[in-house]
């Protein structure tokens, strides 16, 4: 899971959606939510009298906001214990398969070709040279049954296994010192984490969901998944992986979620 | 300068409502707004209750991320103030003079009264059991919003603490369940402040001023058994 489309609609379901009905009421749905943004901007007038505030994306507003945001990105990675652990759980209670999420459905997703696939290493890494599907595979693995939590609210247990990033990072020479590690995806997708994230126990790139290669909807071949950080940040279809000290801008962050995400 | 220095040590002049405790309260009162509407945005993402939706028209933020910007920005506003306003309640006395002691037999009289509409409300500056009861109870609730908020604002570096509440879902119910104490005690409270308009105005103005209670005074004579 992680990311998803952002509806503010309260016609949304709890349960998943069926995607097949979804199809055939695309234009029913649609309508319904030009209704909504109609009636909201009705509403518009009324929620700014009873908050003083105007609640769209006005531009001070968000400025501020984002201040506020980077604020709370700071108080996160003061309160981040590196060496503290996520509760695990046992593989009964893993979801199989696991949910699907992202910005797009899931008949959208463009599945990776493993033959033409590397994972490409830039910024502040000594050893460059891209990795291949096989290569990866060859790398120790650890596997973590943690509980995935969505910015949403929603959550699961959910059962990944892969090489632990601190390992990898070790492996290839990477400046541990700096401030972040960015990630690239076969679906632009963008995301990137603090470097204390990246370097923790629990923080590692997965191939594998339930002792399974994992499947195309879930970031196949190469996913990151980390113990501490929302859904969302745990980049998918991972094409290209970068250690910088500029801060590298995200696909949420531009929209106005929080960056650090912290749990 | 003497003039100064004789009213701020002059208690007779203390007004029912501090100026401390009528900015805290109206601080309070914007943080809660923010709180419970950015609250309802976040939790029409993903309900908890299928039955119920908070309508978009009284949610604050436009879309899911602008709900949580205000979310987490009054958060800082709610934390903060209350944490000071317990502080100044425990170091001043206000909480013991206001809300001590609550005696049963006196809540069940209060309710009686309240039913046959006897309620007086001529003396602000004295609360009556069931106001006690509220007013000590919503502080408590207060307390317990915040903590189930970080225990699922941060679920993994406070493991610990969402424990506490059994689990991440189980938290975020309490904290469901804190929100809509909330709301009741604020729709029963505005509609007293309307019904008493002086009570509001109080809490603009200071209201009227109060004599200063020794603790010593407020304290029950302390009967000591006689023998037998």
């Amino acid at each position: 899971m992680s990311i998803k489309t952002r509806s503010p609609s309260i016609f949304r379901p709890r349960k998943p959606i069926d995607q097949a009905v979804m199809k055939e009421n695309r234009a029913l749905v649609d309508e319904i939510n030009r209704r909504n943004v109609l009636r909201g901007a009705v509403s518009l007038g009324a929620l700014t009298m009873l908050t003083g505030c105007d609640p769209s994306e006005n531009e001070t507003l968000q400025t501020f906001m984002r201040a506020v945001s980077s604020w709370n990105d700071r108080a996160q990675s003061l309160i981040f214990r590196p060496n503290h652990l996520a509760p695990t759980f046992p593989e009964s209670q893993v979801l199989k398969p696991p949910r699907f999420n992202a910005y797009y459905e899931v008949e959208d997703v463009k599945p990776v070709d493993p033959a033409g696939w590397k994972l490409e290493l830039a910024g502040l890494i000594q050893d460059k040279r891209p990795w291949t599907v096989q290569q990866i595979a060859g790398l120790p693995e650890q596997e973590l049954i943690i509980r995935h939590i969505c910015v949403e609210g929603w959550d699961y247990i959910v059962q990944w296994s892969g090489v632990s990033l601190r390992h990898f990072l070790e492996r290839v020479g990477a400046d541990l010192t700096a401030k972040y590690v960015a990630f690239k995806c076969a679906d632009d997708y963008t995301e990137s984490i603090d470097m204390a994230t990246a370097l923790h126990p629990q923080t590692i790139l997965a191939t594998k969901y339930a002792r399974e290669p994992i499947t195309d909807p879930f970031g196949f071949p190469l996913r990151l998944r980390t113990a501490t950080k929302l859904g969302f940040k745990n980049a998918k279809w991972i094409m290209a992986m970068e250690v910088t000290n500029e801060f590298p801008d995200t696909f949420w962050h531009k929209q106005g979620f929080n960056w650090f995400a912290g749990i | 300068m003497t003039t100064d220095c004789t009213q701020s040590h002059d208690r007779g002049t203390r007004r029912l409502h501090p100026l401390a405790v009528r900015i805290m309260h109206w601080t309070n009162a914007v943080a809660m707004l923010i709180m419970i509407t950015s609250g309802w945005k976040i939790y029409n993402d993903e309900v908890i209750f299928g039955w119920l939706h908070f309508p978009e028209a009284i949610t604050l933020g436009k879309w899911a991320q602008h709900g949580l910007q205000w979310h987490f920005f009054g958060m800082w506003i709610l934390a903060i103030n209350g944490t000071i306003y317990l502080i100044y309640g425990f170091v001043t006395g206000r909480f013991r003079e206001k809300l001590l002691p609550i005696r049963p037999g006196e809540i069940v009289t209060t309710i009686g009264d309240a039913l046959r509409f006897r309620l007086n409300h001529d003396d602000l500056t004295h609360y009556n059991a069931v106001q006690k009861v509220l007013y000590v109870g919503i502080i408590l609730v207060g307390i317990v919003v915040v903590i189930s908020g970080l225990a699922i604002w941060k679920p993994i570096q406070f493991s610990e603490l969402t424990f506490l509440f059994y689990d991440f879902q189980t938290a975020r119910l309490v904290h469901f369940l804190c929100m809509s104490a909330i709301v009741g005690f604020l729709i029963v409270h505005v509609a007293l402040a309307i019904v008493v308009p002086k009570s509001l105005l109080a809490m603009l103005t200071g209201g009227p001023v109060i004599e200063h209670q020794l603790p010593d005074a407020t304290r029950e004579p302390v009967s000591v058994p006689a023998g037998e």
